[in-house]
C-alpha cells in the first residue's frame, strides 16, 4: 500500500510540473488552457488517490468515513475542473482571441 | 510517510508560486484567471496535505471540500462575466 502511495503522488507531482511548465512556457492562451486544465486534473485525481489510499490503510469507521469524504473531493475536482476549463475557452473564444500560428498573423483576414 | 507528503506540499508550494507568475504578469485576462484557477486547484491539494502532516485530516478534508467548490463558483462567475461582457484589455 505504501508503495502504491509513492507511485501515485510521483505520478501527480509528474503532471502538476508538466501543467506548469507548460503554463509558462506554450505561446497562446489556448494552449495554456489545455495544460491548466487537462493536466491539472489528471494530477489532482492521482494525488487525491494517493492520499485515499493512504488514509485507508488503517481500516476502521472513521478512516473509512473521512476517505469516502476524500473520494469526494476527488468527484468533485473530476467534475469542476473540466467545467471551468470550458467555461473559460467560452469566454476567451466570445472575446475573440486569436490562436496562434506558426510563423506570425499574416494569414488572418 | 508523513514525511513523504510533507515534502509534496512543499513542492506543490513552490509550483504555486510559477502558477502565480503567471497569474501577475498574463497577458490577457483570461491567463489571470487560468493563473488563479491552477493556484486554486493547488491549493485544495496543499489543504488535503497539511491535514495529512497536523494529524487532522478529518478537519481538513471539510475544508478542502469547501476551498475547491468556492474556487469553481469564483471561476465560473468570472468567466461568465467575461462571457457577457468582453474582455477589457483589447480595442
Amino acid at each position: 500500500m505504501d508503495i502504491a502511495t509513492g507511485v501515485l503522488l510521483g505520478i501527480g507531482l509528474l503532471f502538476f510540473t508538466g501543467g506548469t511548465l507548460g503554463l509558462i512556457r506554450l505561446p497562446d492562451v489556448y494552449s495554456r488552457l489545455h495544460m491548466a486544465g487537462k493536466i491539472d486534473t489528471m494530477g489532482s485525481i492521482c494525488l487525491v488517490a494517493a492520499l485515499f489510499l493512504y488514509e485507508i490503510t488503517t481500516f476502521d469507521l472513521a478512516h473509512v468515513l473521512v476517505g469516502l469524504k476524500i473520494l469526494l473531493v476527488l468527484f468533485f475536482v473530476f467534475i469542476a475542473s473540466p467545467t471551468a476549463c470550458h467555461a473559460m475557452v467560452d469566454a476567451c473564444l466570445r472575446a475573440g482571441l486569436a490562436p496562434w500560428v506558426k510563423g506570425g498573423q499574416e494569414d488572418e483576414p | 510517510m508523513d514525511r513523504m507528503f510533507l515534502y509534496s506540499g512543499v513542492y506543490i508550494a513552490l509550483l504555486m508560486l510559477v502558477s502565480l507568475y503567471r497569474t501577475a504578469a498574463g497577458p490577457t485576462t483570461l491567463d489571470r484567471l487560468m493563473g488563479a484557477n491552477a493556484m486554486g486547484t493547488k491549493t485544495t491539494i496543499l489543504i488535503l496535505f497539511m491535514g495529512v502532516v497536523f494529524h487532522r485530516l478529518d478537519m481538513f478534508v471539510d475544508i478542502a471540500l469547501a476551498y475547491a467548490m468556492l474556487n469553481f463558483i469564483s471561476v465560473l462567475a468570472a468567466s461568465r462575466y467575461f462571457l457577457k461582457r468582453g474582455l477589457g484589455d483589447r480595442p
